[in-house]
């Protein structure tokens, strides 16, 4: 977990938004081998939404996500062991092999689960904040979601509701231009930012650099105080840009959805070597740390990937173990 | 026209072209859903469609599948004709209020009205972890609702036939295609034809045991039917195509020929299609059957992602020859059930890697 010291703030952010590039980089790598035989959604570009919210966030805090979940069950601090052992179908994967890359879990992290019907757990994610709310718990849900949930009935439904009891949750929207392959001119009019449709809602919304890890921090901890303090939910959009195919391991420039200027205009703005150099200009950058840190997570993952492809798969016969809870 | 010619093609390339004759012919008819457009054309079945009939007719739309099917309920009775396209079905059913509740209750309850000649076309997935939210087979819940036709063609000849019965029908039809027939290549006419909505299609004459299936099931039948051949037992296979209306006037002529009846649904067996088949057969033609009817279908739990357990879970020919071995009273042969060397249970087909 990222610890609150401003001191230490900056290396905290870089290394979360490291570790989970990484991770979904040693997914990328290891994909081709046909072991993870389930769809995967990379956030590789979009590594700061996750890192600076989740470092605004209280252990025992809520989240839920949807398809592209892997940085926000990381970020929360969810077992990278149970997550790379869920991709590759294991028993000892966070949902025992039954669930896959799109159905991510681990409460004791906070991450109350991640599914990939675009949408459908921002309703359930205001629900926790409810039942935070209606048990007097001072205790925060956050609702990731991107940009095309916001087109879905229930994100004004739940949004409305969480409005009219102001509950305690925070909606936090990555905009990265794409529904798959469409872009936002073919979903949204022009002129219309994102952020306006939760505003209308009459929550607190704002738009912010979501390549920034930094602004994103600040965003998400002024929205997380006032969401426990009881004065309502915000809504976050934060503008960001995915790297790699919307669904696999590879790029997916070629098949002509998005300009390759375009593409190369974001790289730029990469969020993990940008605020390297801030803090190096700043002269916060700990090399010394960044080098151990590196290492440690190198074996840590080599370590998850290792333990993942050893694991035994779940036996057959427990097909249908799980489909009623056991009481 | 000229008379139509016939070619191979696959059963994503039928459909493609079931579109583009009807888009061609009639100009009220319009596609729209997440993807249509875009560079993968819906698993190849849109490619190109909106070069060739512009952006007004062959649309994406919001991620909105609730509202986008209800505002096309309105097109469709203010003189469109329009296709709602889902990657899933499992997209659809957030659409289950303008599909079940609304459209299919039109006509009647304004007493006739008006017309409601829609389609919503909905692909099953299955396969390299779909899982439990990418595949569920829900076909018989719409099968379930009067006012609502629903097909699953297995051929590419019918895929097109009946999408273009489908679009040209002035009720809401249920359109809905498995994934893993969409590489399967089959005699295709060029041109307008439309295959009825209604009856069924006899896939296989036999004499010794009637085999009901359904969509991608009618494959693993064929299959099944393949090696009780050469056991010497002749398996008749019937492909339902048309859940609603059910015309069984095949599948009872054929259940007095060979008196057992084994039914291969390509979803859950409580409450579905199976079921339903072997009521109708027990209520008309109780008297033919030799032996008790039995079901082959999905266990009862959602799929599961991790490949052991989805290998577990979907029922292949080897479980439909086991059933008819049972239903002929012969002894259970281990062999009928061991999966063959080499063969990957969670591809789509046989070029597929992933991801999706
Ligand atoms: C209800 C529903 N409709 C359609 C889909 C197919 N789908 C999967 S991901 C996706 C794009 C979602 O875009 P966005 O919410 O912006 O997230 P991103 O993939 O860009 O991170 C869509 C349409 C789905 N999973 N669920």
């Amino acid at each position: 977990m990222i610890p609150h010291a401003p001191a230490d703030l900056g290396a905290a952010l870089l290394e979360s938004m490291v570790r989970i590039r990484k991770v979904e980089e040693a997914i990328a790598a290891h994909y081709p081998e046909q072991k993870m035989r389930c769809p995967v959604h990379l956030s590789i570009g979009q590594e700061a939404a996750s890192a600076g919210v989740c470092a605004a966030l209280r252990p025992d805090d809520l989240a839920m996500s949807g398809h592209r979940s892997h940085a926000h069950y990381l970020g929360k601090g969810g077992n990278l062991n149970a997550m790379i052992a869920e991709i590759y179908g294991k028993e000892t994967g966070c949902c025992h092999g039954r669930g896959g890359s799109m159905h991510l879990v681990d409460l004791a992290a906070g991450f109350v689960g991640a599914v990939p019907i675009v949408g459908s757990t921002i309703p359930i994610a205001t629900g926790l904040a409810f039942a935070d709310r209606q048990l007097k718990r001072d205790r925060v849900t956050v609702a990731f979601l991107g940009e095309a949930a916001t087109e879905e009935g229930v994100f004004h439904e739940s949004v409305n509701f969480a409005s009219l009891h102001k509950l305690p949750i925070v909606f936090v929207c990555e905009n990265n231009l794409y529904s798959v392959y469409s872009p936002m001119s073919v979903r949204q009019p022009a002129h219309r930012e994102v952020w306006q449709l939760a505003a209308g809602h009459g929550v607190t919304a704002h738009q912010g650099d979501g390549n920034d890890p930094l602004a994103v921090y600040e965003l998400a901890r002024a929205s997380v105080a006032q969401a426990r303090s009881g004065q309502g939910p915000v809504f976050l959009e934060l503008k960001t840009y995915r790297w790699r195919e919307h669904c696999g391991a590879g790029f997916d420039n070629h098949i002509g959805y998005r300009t390759e200027a375009e593409y190369q205009s974001w790289r730029e703005r990469d969020p993990i070597a940008t605020f390297e150099r801030r803090l190096q200009a700043a002269g916060t950058f700990d090399a010394a740390r960044f080098a151990q840190f590196n290492a440690r997570l190198d074996a840590e993952i080599a370590q998850a990937f290792a333990e993942a492809d050893h694991a035994p798969f779940p036996a057959a016969t427990t097909l249908m173990n799980h489909v009623y809870a056991a009481s | 026209m000229n008379a139509a010619t016939t070619r191979e093609l696959s059963y994503a390339e039928a459909i493609r072209e079931g579109f583009a004759v009807a888009l061609e012919r009639d100009p009220r008819v319009l596609l729209m859903g997440l993807g249509v457009p875009d560079p993968k054309g819906f698993f190849g079945t849109t490619l190109d469609l909106q070069k060739q009939f512009g952006p007004d007719r062959v649309m994406d739309m919001p991620c909105a599948e609730a509202g986008m099917s209800g505002v096309m309920l309105g097109a469709a009775l203010n003189g469109l004709r329009p296709v709602i396209n889902h990657q899933r079905l499992d997209f659809a059913l957030l659409a289950m209020d303008p599909m079940c509740t609304q459209a299919a209750k039109w006509s009647y309850m304004f007493g006739g009205a008006m017309k409601m000649p829609v389609v919503f076309r909905m692909i099953l997935g299955r396969g390299w972890g779909q899982g439990p939210q990418h595949s569920q087979c829900l076909h018989s819940w719409f099968a379930h609702i009067p006012g609502l036709k629903v097909v699953m063609p297995t051929t590419p000849h019918d895929a097109k036939g009946l999408l273009i019965a489908a679009i040209e029908d002035d009720n809401p039809v249920v359109f809905i295609e498995h994934r893993w027939l969409h590489h399967i290549k089959g005699p295709v006419p060029t041109g307008h034809y439309t295959t009825p909505i209604g009856p069924a299609r006899l896939a296989r004459a036999g004499s010794d045991v009637t085999i009901v299936a359904f969509s991608y099931m009618v494959l693993e039948a064929l299959e099944a039917a393949e090696k009780l051949a050469r056991e010497g037992i002749d398996a008749e296979v019937i492909d339902v195509r048309c859940l609603r209306p059910l015309e069984t006037s095949l599948l009872m002529d054929s259940l007095r020929k060979t008196g057992r009846l084994v039914v291969a649904d390509t979803g859950h067996s409580t409450a579905g299609m199976a079921a339903e088949i072997i009521a109708l057969a027990s209520e008309s033609a109780f008297d033919s059957l030799k032996t008790a009817p039995r079901r082959v279908c999905f266990p009862e739990c959602p799929t599961p992602t991790s490949p052991p357990l989805s290998a577990a879970y979907y029922p292949r020919s080897g479980h439909i020859v086991a059933a008819v071995r049972a239903s002929l009273g012969q002894p259970a042969n281990p062999a009928d059930l061991a999966l063959p060397a080499g063969v990957e249970l969670d591809k789509p087909n046989p070029a597929f890697t992933g991801p999706f």
